[in-house]
C-alpha cells in the first residue's frame, strides 16, 4: 500500500489547521470589537464557507487561484509557482474550509469571558499585550483548543474544493478522501476500504480529544 | 497637597443616558443608587476602562479625560484601584502570582517584588495561600486578596464597586469592619459603591446619590438620611411614605400662614413648622415616625389623620401595619402609609382599641418629622 496520500493529507491538514489557528483568533478576538453592522457583515461573510458546498468554495478559490485568474498569474509573474494543481493547493482549499470552525469556536470562547478581567488587569498597569496572552487566552484555552482540534479534523476530511484546486495525481497531489473516491471509481474496493478504515480512525481519535476536552472545561468552571 | 478627583461625564446607551457630576475630596465618598443606575459604569469610566462620550475626569489637576481637548489617558496610566463585585482575581493564577502581577509594573526586581508580595499577604492574613487559586478561597479571603493586589499597585485613587454583595450575613459585618481599617490606613480618596443605604451610613463620609443615570449633588452622609432634599435621595434613604404634596397657604378661605403642606395622595393639611420651598413636590415620612393615637385625647388635633388599617404584618422584631387615610381621594400605592413599631406597642395599643383589618385608627404626624421633597 503506498502512503503518500495519508502523509500528503495529514501535512495539508496540519499546516492548515497552524494557519486557521492564528487567523481565526485574530479574527474572533477584533471582530467582537466593532460596532454591530460591519460584524454581522463580517460575520456572515467568514461563516459562509461551512455551509456553502465544499464545491462552490473550490470554484470561488479557482476564480481567484486559477492559473489565468488575477492571484494565480502574479504569483506565476512574480515567483514562477503556481497556485492549483499542486500538493500545497490542497492548504488552500483546507484552510477556507476550516476557518469558519476555528472562528466561531474562538469566538464563543471570547465572548464567555468575564471582561472584568481584563479591566482589573488594564487598572493595574498591565499591558494589552500581557492581558492578551496571560489572562485572556489561559481562560478560553479549552474553548479555543477545541476549535483547533475541530479545524484539523475538517481540513483532513476535505474533500470537494481540494479535488478541484489540487485534482488527483497519484503520488503529488492525492489525499485520503480523493484517493477513496478514486479507489471506488476504479472498482478498488478493497484498497477504498482500507483507507476507509484509516480516515475512521483518524477522525474517531480526534473527536474524543474534543470530548475529553469540553469534560475539562466543565469540570474547571464549576 | 489635597487630594481631590472632579468628575463630570455623559454617555448615552441604546435604553439609558448616563451623567454623573461630582467632586470628591480625602475621605471616603458613597455613591448609593439602585441596581442598574449607573454606579458601576461610572466607576469603570473613572478608571478609564470605559470611554464616556463627553465630559471631563480630572484628579489633583491631571486630566484623565477631557472630550473637548481629546484627552483619554489610558487605565494603565491612572494608578486607579478598582475592587470588582467578583473581585476580578485572575482565576489561571495562583494568589501569590495574582499579587505579583500587580507588582509587575512598579518592581522590576523579581526578588524584591516576592519579599513585598509576602508581607502584603502576611498583613492581610493570606500567608499559607500562596499556591491556591482563586476558586479554592472563601469570598473573604477573596475578598481581602483582591484588595492585597490592588494596594500594592499604590493607586492614587481608591473605587469599590459593591464590595460586599457576593457575600451573606455575618461575613459581611465581619469583613465591613476589616474594610473600614484599611480605608483608615488609605491617605487618597475613595470611592465606595453600593445599593445599601445603612453600608454607605456607615462607612462614608459624604455621599452622591444616583438615580436613573443621573447624580444628585454631593452632601454629607448625615444630612443626606436626616434631611434628604429630593424623592429619590429620600426613597434610596429608606423612607417609605409619600404622598404628592403642594404648599397650602389657605384653609377655609383664611389665611394660615406659611408653614403648612397640602398632602394630595392623604387628603390632609399638614403643619410642618417651617418655610414650605416653592418647588415642593412630595412630602415623605417614614414609618417610625407616625405615632398612634389611643384613646380620645382631644388636645391631639393638629396633624392627625383618620385612617383605616387596611393589613397587619408580623416582622422579626415589629409589627408593621398598613392604613389608609379616610380622605384619601383615590386608592393609589401613595394612599397608603405604612406604620412601623416595636411588638409590645402594637399590645399595648390593642388593650384600650379595636385593632383588626378594616378597623378605625387615628394616627399622629410631628411637624419636625415631615420631610420636604422635590423631584
Amino acid at each position: 500500500m503506498d502512503w503518500y496520500p495519508l502523509y500528503n493529507s495529514l501535512r495539508i491538514a496540519l499546516i492548515s489547521s497552524v494557519i486557521v489557528f492564528f487567523t481565526g483568533i485574530f479574527a474572533a478576538y477584533y471582530i467582537a470589537r466593532l460596532n454591530r453592522v460591519v460584524k454581522g457583515i463580517l460575520d456572515v461573510i467568514l461563516t459562509l464557507p461551512m455551509v456553502l458546498p465544499p464545491t462552490v468554495v473550490g470554484y470561488f478559490l479557482l476564480l481567484l487561484l486559477g492559473a489565468k485568474r488575477p492571484v494565480g498569474m502574479w504569483f506565476q509573474e512574480q515567483f514562477g509557482i503556481k497556485l492549483v494543481m499542486t500538493w500545497y493547493s490542497g492548504i488552500f482549499a483546507a484552510a477556507v474550509v476550516a476557518f469558519p470552525l476555528m472562528y466561531r469556536t474562538a469566538r464563543g470562547a471570547f465572548e464567555s469571558f468575564d471582561e472584568t478581567l481584563a479591566y482589573s488587569g488594564q487598572t493595574l498597569g498591565l499591558s494589552n499585550t500581557y492581558i492578551f496572552w496571560r489572562i485572556r487566552m489561559p481562560a478560553c484555552r479549552q474553548g479555543i483548543l477545541a476549535g483547533a482540534v475541530l479545524s484539523f479534523a475538517r481540513a483532513l476530511g476535505e474533500y470537494g474544493a481540494t479535488s478541484m484546486l489540487a485534482g488527483y495525481t497519484p503520488g503529488r497531489t492525492a489525499t485520503i478522501s480523493t484517493t477513496v473516491y478514486q479507489l471506488w471509481r476504479t472498482d478498488n474496493e478493497a484498497l477504498a476500504f482500507q483507507w476507509v478504515v484509516v480516515n475512521v480512525m483518524i477522525s474517531a481519535v480526534v473527536l474524543l480529544t474534543v470530548n475529553m476536552l469540553e469534560e475539562k472545561n466543565r469540570k474547571e468552571r464549576r | 497637597m489635597t487630594m481631590s478627583l472632579y468628575v463630570d461625564i455623559e454617555k448615552d446607551f441604546r435604553s439609558f443616558h448616563l451623567s454623573t457630576r461630582f467632586e470628591a475630596g480625602q475621605g471616603v465618598m458613597g455613591i448609593l443608587g439602585a441596581s442598574g443606575c449607573g454606579k458601576s459604569m461610572t466607576l469603570r469610566c473613572v478608571a478609564g476602562v470605559v470611554k464616556p462620550d463627553r465630559g471631563k475626569i480630572e484628579l489633583d489637576g491631571v486630566t484623565w479625560f477631557d472630550s473637548e481637548r481629546g484627552i483619554d489617558l489610558p487605565p494603565q496610566k491612572r494608578r486607579v484601584g478598582l475592587l470588582f463585585q467578583n473581585y476580578a482575581l485572575f482565576p489561571n493564577m495562583t494568589v501569590e502570582k495574582n499579587l505579583m502581577a500587580g507588582l509587575r509594573t512598579v518592581e522590576k526586581d523579581k526578588k524584591k517584588a516576592r519579599a513585598v508580595v509576602a508581607e502584603m499577604m502576611e498583613r492581610f492574613c493570606l500567608t499559607g495561600l500562596e499556591r491556591h487559586r482563586p476558586s479554592q478561597l472563601s469570598g473573604g479571603q477573596q475578598q481581602r486578596a483582591a484588595l492585597a493586589r490592588i494596594l500594592l499597585t499604590k493607586p492614587g485613587l481608591l473605587m469599590l464597586d459593591e464590595p460586599f454583595s457576593a457575600l451573606d450575613g455575618y461575613l459581611r459585618w465581619k469583613l465591613e469592619m476589616e474594610l473600614m481599617d484599611i480605608l483608615r490606613g488609605f491617605s487618597g480618596t475613595t470611592l465606595f459603591v453600593s445599593h445599601s443605604r445603612d453600608e454607605i451610613y456607615r462607612i462614608c463620609d459624604r455621599v452622591c446619590v444616583m438615580d436613573n443615570g443621573k447624580s444628585t449633588p454631593v452632601a454629607p452622609v448625615k444630612t443626606m438620611f436626616e434631611e434628604p432634599k429630593t424623592l429619590a435621595a429620600c426613597m434610596l434613604s429608606g423612607c417609605k411614605n409619600y404622598s404628592g404634596a403642594e404648599a397650602d397657604v389657605k384653609k377655609n378661605g383664611e389665611e394660615q400662614g406659611d408653614g403648612w403642606v397640602w398632602a394630595k395622595d392623604w387628603g390632609v393639611s399638614l403643619n410642618c413648622r417651617r418655610r414650605v420651598p416653592e418647588n415642593i413636590t412630595h412630602i415623605g415620612v417614614r414609618s417610625h415616625y407616625i405615632h398612634l393615637i389611643s384613646g380620645d385625647l382631644r388636645k391631639d388635633t393638629q396633624n392627625v389623620m383618620e385612617c383605616r388599617i387596611r393589613r397587619i404584618v408580623e416582622d422579626v422584631f415589629n409589627m408593621v401595619v398598613m392604613v389608609s387615610s379616610v380622605n384619601a381621594v383615590s386608592d393609589s400605592s401613595n394612599a397608603w402609609l405604612r406604620l412601623e413599631m416595636p411588638k409590645e406597642q402594637w399590645e399595648a395599643y390593642k388593650e384600650i382599641a379595636s385593632g383588626k383589618v378594616g378597623d378605625r385608627i387615628r394616627v399622629r404626624i410631628d411637624p419636625q418629622d415631615i420631610l420636604l421633597l422635590t423631584s
